[in-house]
């Protein structure tokens, strides 16, 4: 059983107050006080990022790519502007963890922002809320005022002499914006489209400018990480996979939800916190990370740690640490079919492997689910997933080829019975 | 540099290129959709995925830089598998109709479908059905094929400058469209069918005409304007059935202009003119050709020994081939004649004594390095659609381009500074240009430059005007276009945009019609001598001649007098047509009509504003009884019993003809003409495709909203000031009333109103200057 002390550290650490989106509340827990000592002390940018790396912090979007060393390829003294942009356009089907960033403690996340700003040279910061986050969006504008009230945010900053203002977009409801380069050309004013990498974001990014492009998370945990220094961070949690996490659980549990625990919490230690199984069922398999990762089965789960290494030993990725958990009763088939719907539905159309190739797995999931399946659509399926995955543009390629190939890899056989019995499992 | 292995063969290549430029460059083919050398690197279709070294997934050629010691694979079964799996995925949702397909035969997918694709398919779903889009009378769709490639999306953004396709939608539902089902209006837009890898633009005046195989191909120029764009001429039993742009990286590159391509289309016009015609008792009558040259040489040798060779003119359509140019030259001097010219748009002819060649003054490439290109009088998109990618690929790498004109235009680039005044208005603003840009350098002026400037109408646009001219130097060009041709005081705009030009180092040119500069070279102007006062095309259409030469004139549209034109023809005793088409005016007019062959019909040579002469031979036989323009000239020459009409060949016509160099023109000033208080003042535009009688016959462009029907245009400050409201109103000049539809335009300098020339609407105006406008009663 998870030590109820280590729960809500960082990102939740404003739950349980009073309004704890308020301004107040979160001066009253120590915010703020991160960015007033930098600014006092003009701490160098080197320092605070060399204690960023000292947290161990990875980023939490889903990649897990280390945040100081990310900050640390800007061209921060170069002249000319720099921007630093905040992924909030969480759409990952079962990720929801910045929603309730947003919703309740908006403040961190903008003092993390201009923090990430004062260490990357920008002066000026987006933050790219996803389009269905209508009350997110109205707490963090109402947050935004109330920084720039009191002169936290603007120009000279607690007179300082450091300008950073901050500015929110709201998407309009493509998950392929929350790829970093398709969501600077949303902010960009066109068409949602991600971009070919090389160049990249820190080199050529929003208006053509060196970026930097953080996730929610990742920027919400800085303010902590300086106050209480990065060692303290990278000791809640393992090595080389510091700090806490948010863990947003759904499916078949009883109490569905966000937990943020320490980085390396067993598996079954979240699955207890969220209520254990729906029914007293029988877990059958669990996505760790969000729909785009590998499925994994219930038993070996039940071994893993939650943290980004533990898991990708066992084959699959922590992601965003959105853990879908599926019951006995799961029919794997039909499972597929609405991931494979929902890659087909947000593919951009751009190239070609993602756009002819997410409808046809969708189509044939489909067929066989419906009792058409044939013999060869087995073959056919893993070979396509083969030809999309690494050939894209953008990952969301790989993120629709994946699922495919991991559950006929753990589930195949639930396929081809479906195939043999004309769907009537 | 760097060294590179592709498939074990080693190559130096330009670190930081893109690997699939090494590879073509090296010979070695790498199968690919999006990628195009002009556009920029999209890397959507996946179809050029190869294999590099230590890479660990294919990488696209198109959009992989090249580092040194990079080992590329573009054959092995990783690079295989990719393309084969990207085709896979391309076929499954195209018709695979390839035999009632217009592109089929040169379509890219086809193709590489053969090295790609398999013989089964294994999609057993629906196909996806694009419902098709109408993009006006130049390109045909078939948007199921369309294999979202985005090509002429860019080309629109990036080339022609206005976006009007784009892809809207997402994933499979992705299409290419325009906004809100516009049609497309670029001058450029027939290049997307050639861009297009696929059947789903096609051109619609060619389309199910006939497969690429069948046709013959034979190079050409294109004669509609002064840059001379080389082109292919497809035929097919004669019939010539499409243009295509033949690459001249240092002409047109691979583009063409839509008026350059589908002019052909008026090749087989009903109208042609097909048999040489006498009128004989007001009635037109067939007759031969002997018969026909025999009346023309005796009655013009009559009128030569009756009235002298001065009584006689001629008026050339710009469009002539030089070598049609030389010939007319020569026969007019024979007969003792100096009064020809082809400029029939120009006005005021002042300084005609002082003017060089309409010469650009550079190497149409050079205007992509320019850091500034001042443009004076020109809306050289449509001029020149040619010159205007060059613009603006300039202005794109970083260089500016700056107007004075006297009205607004959509450049299709950014104009640092426009500065638009009406043409009275302009003249002043020039000056001001001159005399700030000569204060700055310390040159002393002329005093008639100073009065000039006194009324200039902005300042700070102008003093950063003159500010950006000098700091450029001789990286700037000052070009003068066609809407300063048709001006009242184009002496004085010529005198001081050359002026300019001198001042601050500029380079400069002077760009007139068609094929203008050939009749330099050919000496088709007229030059006063000792002996003869030259008439030039204006004063030959304000008196009546004893004879007249029309060389594919339409006198009302071709001239900027129009019904002026056809008065004075009217009066006049003889008149010769030589045209390519029959028009109701020239019936009306002429005593001869000789039926001339179009531009693919004859051997030719046409002189670009570099002054580059370029020559064709005829891609099919002239129709009906019409034959080549010099072949008429030659056997006229021979029956007035002129030396020196022997040829054979056009090369030996050219071969008299010498090559132009550039100079500037006059400096010396003259003084603008007068304005009429209370009058609106006429600013004129030519609309692209009336150009010249071929392009007023090209049906597909005729119906294209370029060509909607003319309407005056005002500011809506002055409609209110003379109390009309839009709907039709009276313009007139005298006793020359039009009626026409008025649009409220707040572009238009103020008192001004902006009318066509070129249009049946408005050539009743005679081509006045200063006008009434008033409802309609």
């Amino acid at each position: 059983m998870i030590d109820e002390s280590k729960l809500n550290l960082v990102c939740f650490r404003t739950l349980g107050n009073d309004e704890p989106w308020s301004l107040d509340t979160y001066l009253q827990v120590g915010g703020y006080s991160a960015l007033k000592k930098i600014l006092k002390d003009k701490t160098p940018a080197e320092e605070i990022i060399e204690e960023v790396k000292t947290s161990g912090l990875r980023g939490r979007g889903g990649a897990g790519f280390p945040t100081g060393l990310k900050w640390s390829f800007m061209p921060r003294t170069a002249p000319g502007q720099k921007y630093i942009v905040c992924n909030s356009d969480e759409g990952e089907p079962g990720t929801f963890k910045d929603r309730d960033i947003l919703r309740y403690n908006p403040h961190q996340l903008i003092e993390g922002m201009i923090i990430a700003g004062y260490c990357i040279g920008a002066s000026v910061g987006y933050n790219y809320i996803r389009g269905e986050f209508w009350q997110p969006y109205q707490r963090f504008e109402a947050a935004l005022s109330e920084a720039r009230e009191a002169g936290l945010l603007g120009a000279d900053i607690l007179s300082s002499g450091f300008d950073f203002d901050l500015f929110v977009h709201l998407g309009a409801g493509a998950y392929i914006c929350g790829e970093e380069t398709a969501l600077l050309e949303s902010i960009e004013g066109k068409k949602g489209q991600p971009r070919f990498k090389p160049p990249f974001p820190a080199g050529y990014g929003l208006y053509g400018k060196p970026t930097t492009i953080n996730n929610t998370e990742t920027l919400a945990s800085v303010p902590v990480i300086l106050e209480k220094g990065g060692k303290w961070f990278a000791d809640l949690g393992k090595p080389n996979n510091g700090g806490t996490k948010l863990f947003s659980v759904s499916g078949h549990v009883n109490k569905p939800g966000n937990y943020e625990v320490p980085m390396g919490t067993p598996f079954k230690d979240l699955l207890e916190l969220a209520g254990g199984m729906h029914h007293g069922r029988a877990l059958k398999a669990v996505i760790p990370g969000g729909s785009s990762v590998p499925v994994l089965p219930g038993d070996v789960m039940m071994e893993l740690d939650m943290d980004y290494d533990s898991i990708a030993g066992a084959g699959s990725m922590l992601g965003a640490g959105s853990v879908i958990i599926m019951d006995e009763t799961t029919d794997m088939v039909d499972a597929l079919e609405r991931l494979s719907y929902f890659y087909h539905e947000e593919s951009c159309g751009q190239c070609t492997p993602c756009r002819e190739g997410t409808g046809w797995l969708y189509r044939v999931i489909h067929r066989i689910n419906t009792g058409a399946g044939k013999k060869q659509d087995l073959e056919l399926l893993t070979d396509m997933a083969n030809k999309i995955q690494g050939r894209t543009i953008c990952a969301l390629g790989d993120a629709a080829a994946m699922p495919v190939a991991s559950f006929l890899e753990q589930f195949g056989s639930e396929f081809e019975a479906k195939i043999n019995n004309k769907a009537a499992v | 540099m760097a060294t590179i292995e592709i498939n074990g063969q080693t190559i130096e290549a330009e670190a930081g290129s893109m690997l699939i430029k090494a590879a073509d460059d090296a010979g070695i083919y790498i199968p690919r959709f999006c990628y195009h050398e002009k556009l920029s690197i999209a890397a959507n279709c996946r179809m050029c995925l190869v294999e590099v070294e230590n890479a660990p997934k294919p990488l696209p050629a198109c959009a992989t830089p090249i580092t040194d010691g990079m080992k590329v694979e573009t054959r092995s079964e990783q690079a295989r598998d990719a393309q084969k799996g990207t085709m896979e995925f391309l076929l499954i949702n195209h018709p695979l109709d390839c035999p009632i397909c217009d592109q089929g035969g040169e379509c890219e997918l086809q193709d590489l479908a053969v090295g790609y694709g398999k013989d089964v398919s294994r999609f057993s779903e629906g196909k996806r059905v694009v419902i098709d889009k109408n993009l006006g009378s130049l390109i045909s769709t078939d948007m199921t094929r369309c294999i979202q490639c985005t090509r002429c999306v860019r080309f629109g953004q990036e080339i022609a400058g206005i976006m009007e396709l784009g892809m809207v939608n997402r994933g499979e539902h992705s299409e290419i469209m325009t906004f809100m089902g516009q049609a497309v209006c670029s001058e450029m837009s027939g290049n997307v069918i050639d861009l297009c890898p696929v059947g789903a633009l096609t051109s619609k005046p060619f389309r199910f005409r006939a497969r690429s195989w069948e046709m013959q191909e034979h190079d050409g120029i294109a004669v509609h304007d002064t840059v001379g764009s080389n082109t292919r001429v497809e035929t097919l039993r004669g019939d010539v059935l499409r243009v295509l742009p033949r690459e001249n990286e240092s002409i047109n590159e691979v583009w063409l202009s839509d008026r350059d391509r589908f002019s052909y289309t008026a090749n087989d016009s009903e109208h042609r003119l097909t048999a040489p015609m006498l009128k004989i008792n007001g009635e037109w009558k067939e007759t031969d050709w002997p018969t026909a040259l025999e009346n023309v040489a005796s009655k013009l040798q009559a009128i030569a020994e009756q009235h002298g060779g001065e009584s006689i003119g001629a008026l050339v359509s710009p469009t002539a081939t030089l070598e049609e140019f030389t010939l007319l030259a020569k026969i007019m001097r024979g007969i003792g004649s100096q009064n020809m010219d082809y400029r029939l748009r120009q006005q005021d002819f002042r300084a005609d004594s002082e003017m060089s060649a309409p010469l650009l003054g550079d190497s149409i490439q050079s205007l992509e390095e320019k850091n500034l290109v001042m443009l004076i009088g020109s809306n050289i998109r449509k001029e020149q659609p040619s010159l205007a990618t060059r613009l603006r690929k300039s202005v794109s790498n970083g260089n500016r381009v700056m107007v004075m004109n006297s009205a607004e235009f959509d450049y299709a680039f950014p104009v640092a500074n426009n500065v638009v005044a009406s043409p009275a208005q302009l003249v002043a603003n020039l000056a001001r240009l001159v005399v700030l840009a000569a204060n700055k350098k310390s040159t002393k002026l002329d005093d008639a430059i100073m009065e000039l400037a006194a009324e200039y109408s902005v300042d700070d646009d102008i003093e950063e005007m003159a500010d950006a001219l000098i700091e450029a130097g001789d990286t700037a060009h000052v070009i003068v276009g066609t809407m300063a041709l048709m001006d009242a005081n184009y002496s004085v705009l010529v005198s001081l945009a050359s002026a300019l030009a001198d001042i601050t180092g500029a380079k400069y040119g002077r760009l007139e019609e068609a094929n203008a500069l050939a009749a330099w070279q050919a000496s088709l102007l007229p030059l006063s001598t000792a002996g003869s006062v030259a008439r030039n095309a204006a004063e030959m259409l304000v008196e009546p001649l004893k004879a007249c030469l029309l060389f594919n004139v339409e006198p009302s549209q071709d001239s900027i007098t129009g019904s002026q034109a056809i008065r004075t023809l009217r009066e006049t005793g003889m008149v010769v047509a030589i045209s390519n088409f029959r028009s109701a005016e020239v019936e009306d007019i002429a005593h001869v009509m000789l039926p001339l062959a179009t531009i693919p019909e004859t051997d030719g040579s046409h002189v670009n504003c570099e002054g580059k002469m370029q020559s064709w031979t005829a891609a099919t036989h002239p129709a009906g009884e019409s034959r080549p323009g010099w072949k008429i000239l030659r056997v006229i020459g021979n029956y007035l019993g002129l030396d020196g009409f022997d040829y054979t060949t056009t090369e030996s016509i050219c071969a008299e003809t010498v090559a132009l160099s550039i100079s500037k023109d006059n400096s010396k000033v003259y003084s603008p003409v007068a304005t009429k208080k209370g009058s609106i003042e006429r600013i004129t535009h030519l609309p692209m495709y009336r150009t010249d009688a071929v392009t007023r016959r090209a049906q597909p462009l005729q119906n294209t909203l370029d060509n909607r029907s003319a309407v005056a245009a005002v500011n809506p400050e002055t409609l209110s000031s003379l109390g009309i409201e839009e709907g039709r109103v009276e313009v007139s000049s005298g006793d020359n009333i039009i009626e026409i539809s008025v649009v409220s335009d707040p572009s238009i300098p103020l008192n001004c109103v902006m009318l066509p020339t070129a249009t049946e609407e408005t050539a009743v105006l005679a081509g006045a200057n200063w006008l009434e406008v008033k409802t309609c009663a």
